[in-house]
C-alpha cells in the first residue's frame, strides 16, 4: 500500500464533518456541494446567496492553503476530452441523483438516510468498477 | 447576512478538510478506488472521520427545535425513496468519478494547484448540470 496517510485523512474528514455539523446547527442546511453549485448561480433568489458564500470560502481556503503549504499537484495524465466527459457525467449524475460525495456519502449517511446509503453504495461501486476496467482491463495509465 | 457569514466559515472548514485529507488530488482518489491494484485506503479514513464527527454532533444538534439562524432544519423528506432517478444518477456520477477522480467539492479545492484541469472540469460539470436541467424539463 503506497502513500497511505490515515492521520491526515482522518483529520481532514473530521473537519468536513465539523463543517457540515455547524452548517446544520447555524443555518439548518445540508452541506451538499453539488446542490450548492446548482443553486449558487441563481442570483435572483436571495435565499441562495449562502451557497455562493460557502463555495467562496471553500475555494479561497484551498488557494491560500496551497500558498503557505504547497503540495505536488496531481499528474492529470488523462486526456482533456476524458476530463470534459467526466465533468459532464459528474454534473449530470449528481443532479439526477440529488447529491454527491458530500450530500449522500457524508450528510445523508450520517442521518442514516436509506436513499443516501443506496446512492453511496452505487456510485462507489460503479467508480471502483470504472477504475478496474480503465486501469486493469484497458490499461489506461495511472 | 449572518447566514452568509456562517456559510462562509463552514466553507472555509470544508475546504481545509478537503485539502488536508488530499481529497482534492485525483491521483489519491483513483488510488483509493483502485481496490484491485495498489490500493491506498486513506480516503476511507476521510469518510470515517467525517461520519463519526457529523453523526456525533448531529445527535445534539437535532435535540434543538430549530437551527440558530433559521426557523427550521431543511432536511430531505423522502429519505426512503429509491427510484430510477436516484439509481441512474448514482451510476452516471460513479462512472464520471471513476474516470478522473474529481467529485464536485474536491475539484473546487484543487483550484489552488495552479493547473488548468480543475477549471476545465468545473466548466464541464456546470454544463452537465445545465444539461440535466434541460433534460428534466423536456420530460
Amino acid at each position: 500500500m503506497q502513500n497511505f496517510t490515515p492521520y491526515s485523512a482522518f483529520l481532514g474528514g473530521s473537519l468536513i464533518g465539523l463543517s457540515a455539523a455547524l452548517l446544520m446547527y447555524f443555518n439548518g442546511r445540508i452541506a451538499g456541494i453539488s446542490g450548492m453549485m446548482a443553486g449558487a448561480f441563481d442570483f435572483k433568489n436571495s435565499e441562495n446567496r449562502w451557497r455562493a458564500f460557502f463555495l467562496a470560502g471553500l475555494i479561497a481556503t484551498a488557494i491560500i492553503f496551497n500558498v503557505f503549504a504547497p503540495h505536488e499537484p496531481a499528474s492529470y495524465s488523462r486526456s482533456t476530452l476524458l476530463l470534459i466527459i467526466s465533468g459532464i457525467l459528474v454534473g449530470f449524475g449528481t443532479r439526477m441523483g440529488n447529491g454527491c460525495t458530500s450530500g449522500h456519502a457524508v450528510c445523508g449517511m450520517a442521518r442514516l438516510s436509506i436513499r443516501s446509503i443506496v446512492a453511496t453504495f452505487i456510485f462507489m461501486g460503479v467508480a471502483i468498477l470504472t477504475v478496474f476496467i480503465t486501469r486493469h482491463l484497458l490499461g489506461v495509465s495511472s | 447576512m449572518t447566514k452568509n457569514i456562517t456559510a462562509l466559515l463552514c466553507g472555509i472548514l470544508f475546504g481545509l478538510g478537503l485539502t488536508i485529507s488530499q481529497m482534492n488530488n485525483p491521483d489519491k482518489v483513483l488510488a483509493f478506488l483502485d481496490i484491485f491494484g495498489d490500493w491506498d485506503a486513506s480516503l476511507a479514513f476521510v469518510m470515517g472521520g467525517a461520519l463519526i464527527t457529523l453523526a456525533t454532533l448531529q445527535h445534539f444538534i437535532f435535540k434543538r427545535e430549530r437551527p440558530i439562524f433559521e426557523t427550521q432544519f431543511h432536511l430531505p423528506t423522502k429519505n426512503n425513496l429509491i427510484d430510477k432517478r436516484l439509481i441512474l444518477g448514482a451510476i452516471i456520477f460513479g462512472f464520471g468519478w471513476g474516470l478522473i477522480g474529481f467529485c464536485p467539492g474536491a475539484v473546487l479545492a484543487a483550484f489552488g494547484d495552479g493547473k488548468i484541469e480543475p477549471f476545465i472540469f468545473t466548466l464541464a460539470l456546470g454544463a452537465g448540470m445545465m444539461l440535466f436541467g434541460w433534460f428534466d424539463k423536456a420530460k
